[in-house]
C-alpha cells in the first residue's frame, strides 16, 4: 500500500484524535515527564493524571508491588487537587497538537460536579474522562462505578457541569461491566472506556506481611490484557457509544486486539513504565500494520471480532 | 540534563568477594552519555526474566572517559542475579541519568565525610571524584557484615584522602556498626551517606544531633523513575510525599526528620 493511511479515530462529541493512541491516566504524569523520550505532538492525546478537588496525599508507602507480568499500585489518587491543575499545569499544557484529557475523580458526587465545573471554562480541554472506578481510595471511586445505580448517578451530575465530550472510565470488578457501560450510556456519557485496575494483593511470605501498605490494590500490566480484550468486546456489543480499550497494552498487536474486539481507541498505561517510548512504537506499528495488510483506514479493523 | 533510553553493551565485569559486580557499559552507538552528577540513578532493563518485568533502579557508581557508565550491583532477588550473571558483549536498554543526586556545589577546604553500607557505596565512588575536583578533603567509612563485604571495594575509592573500615565481626578494619567507627569523632563540615536504611538513619541522626550539613540517598520501590507513576514517594516535613525519583533520590535530613523516626 503506497497511499496515505488514516489512523485517526472519532469519539464523537467533539473529540478527534489524529491516531487512536492515548495514555492511561496515572500512568503518564502530566506528559512532561515522557518529552525527553518522545515527541508528545505525535500521541492521538494524552490524559493526566487522576485531579481532585482537594489536593491528596495518597497512601502511605510502599505503594507498589511487582507481580507476575503485572504490577500491584495503590497510589490514592494523590495530587495537588484541581485548582493548582488550572493555575499551573494547565498553561503548559495548550500548545499541544495532542488532545488532553483531563482524568477527573472524587470521594462525593459534589466533589466530581465541583471538579467538572471548575474544569469547563478551559477551552483546550476538548475531554474529561472520570474515574468511577479507581479501587485505591476508601470512599467513592470505584463505590460509584460498581452498582448501576451510582454509575448512572455521578454520571448524569457530570452531565449537567460539563459540556464537552465526557469519557467515563469502568471498573473491571463487576460481575456484569455491560450492566454499568449501558447505565453510563443512559445517563449522558459520551464515551466509555475499560479496565480501570483489578483489585488484587500479594503477600510478602518471608516478611508475613502484604507487600503494599493498603494491603489490597490495583493490579495493571499485560497480565490484565485478556480480561480488559474480553470486557472490551462484551461492552462494544452492547452500547452505542464509543469505547477506548486499554489494559496491559504494550506493542501495535496488543493494541489491535483491542480495535478487533471493538475499541475506537486505546490507551496505554503500565507499559510506559517499561519503555518509555512504548507510544510512539505502537502508533508506528499500527501504521505498518495497515499497510502490511493492505488497510487504508484503521477504522476498518474496528469490532471486527 | 535531558534523559536517554537506550541500548548500552556490557563491556566489563568483575565480581567481588562479597558477590557483587562491579559493571561496565558502553552505549551500543557509540556515543558519548549525557551529562551525569554523582547521585543519580539508571533505570535498567532486564530483558529475560519473566519476573522482572519493570526496570530496575541502579545509582551510577562511576562515569569515565565521558563514555563508560559504571554500575555497581548486589544479586537480591531475581532481576539483579540475572543482571550480575550477564556475559560481556550482552546488549540491554539503560534509562539515564535519572533523579537529583548529592550536593557539591562550592565545597573548597570543606571536610567530607562519605559513609557507605554494602552496594550503597556505590555511588560515592562518583562523589569522591567530584568532591575531590572540587577541592574538599573527602573521608570514606564502609561498613559491611565481614571482610568480604568490603574487599575490592574500599579500593573503588583511590581519589579519597581516608578510607576506613568496620564490620560487624571485627573481620576488617573496626568491629561494630559504621556509626560506632572512630571517624565520627572527627570534625565534618557535611556528611553524605547511602547503604541500608536503618544505616542511613543512625548516621543522620548523628548528624542531627551534632548539626551537621547531612544527605542521605533514599532506595524506595520504583515503577517509572520519572515521576509519572507517584509509585516511589517519601514523607518529607516540608512537602509532604515527594518523588523519591525526581526529588530525590538524594536528600537532605532537614527534610526528613519523620523519615528518621520512624
Ligand atoms: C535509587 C535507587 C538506587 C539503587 N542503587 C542500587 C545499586 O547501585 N546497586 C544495587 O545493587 N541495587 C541498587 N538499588 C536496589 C535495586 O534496585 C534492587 O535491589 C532491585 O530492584 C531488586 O530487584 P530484583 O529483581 O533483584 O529483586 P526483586 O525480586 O524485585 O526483589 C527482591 C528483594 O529486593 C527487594 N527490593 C526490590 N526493590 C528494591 C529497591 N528498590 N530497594 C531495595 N530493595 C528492593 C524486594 O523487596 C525483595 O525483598 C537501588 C534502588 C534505588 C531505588
Ligand atoms: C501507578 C498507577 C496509577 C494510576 N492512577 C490512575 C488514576 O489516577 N486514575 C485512573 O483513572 N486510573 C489510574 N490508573 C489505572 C490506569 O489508568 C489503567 O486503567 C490501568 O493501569 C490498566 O492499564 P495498563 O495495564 O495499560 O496499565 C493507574 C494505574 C497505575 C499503574
Ligand atoms: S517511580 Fe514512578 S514516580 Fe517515582
Amino acid at each position: 500500500m503506497d497511499g496515505k493511511i488514516n489512523l485517526s479515530v472519532d469519539l464523537g462529541a467533539g473529540l478527534k484524535l489524529a491516531n487512536p493512541v492515548l495514555t492511561a491516566s496515572g500512568t503518564f504524569g502530566f506528559g512532561h515527564e515522557y518529552s525527553d523520550f518522545i515527541d508528545l505532538n505525535r500521541l492521538g492525546g494524552f490524559i493526566v493524571k487522576g485531579t481532585t478537588l482537594e489536593p491528596r496525599q495518597g497512601n502511605p508507602s510502599p505503594r507498589m508491588a511487582e507481580t507476575p507480568s503485572g504490577m500491584i499500585n495503590a497510589v490514592g489518587l494523590q495530587n495537588k487537587g484541581v485548582d493548582y491543575f488550572i493555575e499551573n499545569i494547565y498553561p503548559t499544557l495548550t500548545d499541544f497538537d495532542s488532545e488532553v484529557i483531563v482524568n477527573v475523580s472524587g470521594a462525593k458526587l459534589d466533589d466530581y460536579v465541583a471538579v467538572a465545573e471548575k474544569l469547563s471554562p478551559l477551552d483546550k480541554i476538548h475531554a474529561i474522562e472520570v474515574n468511577i472506578s479507581c479501587p485505591n481510595v476508601k470512599a467513592g471511586g470505584m463505590a460509584f462505578g460498581t452498582t448501576t445505580a451510582g454509575a448512572s448517578e455521578v454520571t448524569s451530575a457530570i452531565r449537567k457541569a460539563w459540556p464537552r465530550h465526557l469519557m467515563v472510565k469502568l471498573s473491571p470488578n463487576v460481575t456484569d461491566i455491560t450492566e454499568i457501560a449501558l447505565a453510563v450510556e443512559g445517563a449522558g456519557a459520551d464515551s466509555v472506556s475499560l479496565i480501570n485496575t483489578l483489585l488484587a494483593m500479594d503477600i510478602d511470605v518471608e516478611r508475613r506481611r502484604p507487600r503494599i501498605s493498603t494491603i489490597t490494590g490495583g493490579l495493571s500490566g499485560p497480565c490484565v490484557r485478556p480480561i480488559a480484550v474480553r470486557m472490551v468486546w462484551q461492552v462494544a456489543k452492547k452500547v452505542g457509544i464509543p469505547v477506548v480499550g486499554l489494559g496491559g497494552i504494550c506493542n501495535a498487536d496488543d493494541a489491535l486486539q483491542f480495535i478487533m474486539a471493538g475499541a475506537t481507541a486505546v490507551q496505554i498505561g503500565t507499559a510506559n513504565f517499561i519503555d518509555p517510548t512504548t507510544t510512539i512504537k505502537v502508533i508506528d506499528g499500527l501504521e505498518d500494520y495497515c499497510r502490511r495488510h493492505n488497510i487504508s483506514d484503521i477504522n476498518e479493523l474496528k469490532g471486527i471480532i | 540534563m535531558p534523559k536517554i533510553s537506550k541500548d548500552f553493551i556490557l563491556t566489563g565485569r568483575r565480581m567481588l568477594p562479597s558477590g557483587s559486580c562491579l559493571m561496565t557499559f558502553v552505549t551500543a552507538d557509540g556515543s558519548e552519555l549525557p551529562e551525569i552528577a554523582p547521585g543519580q540513578f539508571v533505570e535498567i532493563k532486564i530483558d529475560d526474566v519473566p519476573s522482572a518485568m519493570l526496570r530496575r533502579p541502579i545509582s551510577v557508581c562511576d562515569v569515565r572517559y565521558g563514555t563508560e557508565l559504571i554500575l555497581f550491583v548486589k544479586p537480591l532477588g531475581q532481576g539483579t542475579h540475572h543482571l550480575v550473571s550477564m556475559p560481556e558483549g550482552k546488549k540491554v536498554n539503560i534509562v539515564v541519568p535519572l533523579g537529583h543526586g548529592f550536593t557539591v556545589g562550592d565545597c573548597k577546604g570543606q571536610r567530607c565525610l562519605l559513609a557507605g553500607g554494602g552496594v550503597g557505596a556505590a555511588p560515592l565512588v562518583y562523589l569522591t571524584r567530584a568532591l575531590k575536583q572540587a577541592g574538599a578533603t573527602v573521608a570514606v567509612v564502609l561498613g559491611g557484615r565481614s571482610a568480604s563485604d568490603v574487599e575490592g571495594v574500599n579500593s573503588l575509592y583511590e581519589a579519597a584522602d581516608a578510607v576506613v573500615v568496620s564490620t560487624d565481626d571485627g573481620s576488617a578494619g573496626s568491629k561494630g556498626v559504621v556509626t560506632l567507627n572512630p571517624i565520627f569523632n572527627g570534625q565534618w563540615d557535611r556528611i553524605y551517606c547511602c547503604g541500608p536504611t536503618p544505616m542511613m538513619k543512625a548516621v543522620a541522626r548523628i548528624a542531627r544531633d551534632k548539626s551537621t550539613w547531612c544527605e542521605v540517598s533514599l532506595e524506595n520501590h520504583m515503577a517509572c523513575g520519572l515521576g509519572a507513576c507517584l509509585c516511589c514517594v517519601e514523607h518529607t516535613d516540608d512537602h509532604g510525599n515527594v518523588c523519591v525519583c525526581t526529588e530525590g533520590p538524594v536528600f537532605n535530613i532537614k527534610r526528613l526528620e519523620s523519615w528518621m523516626e520512624k
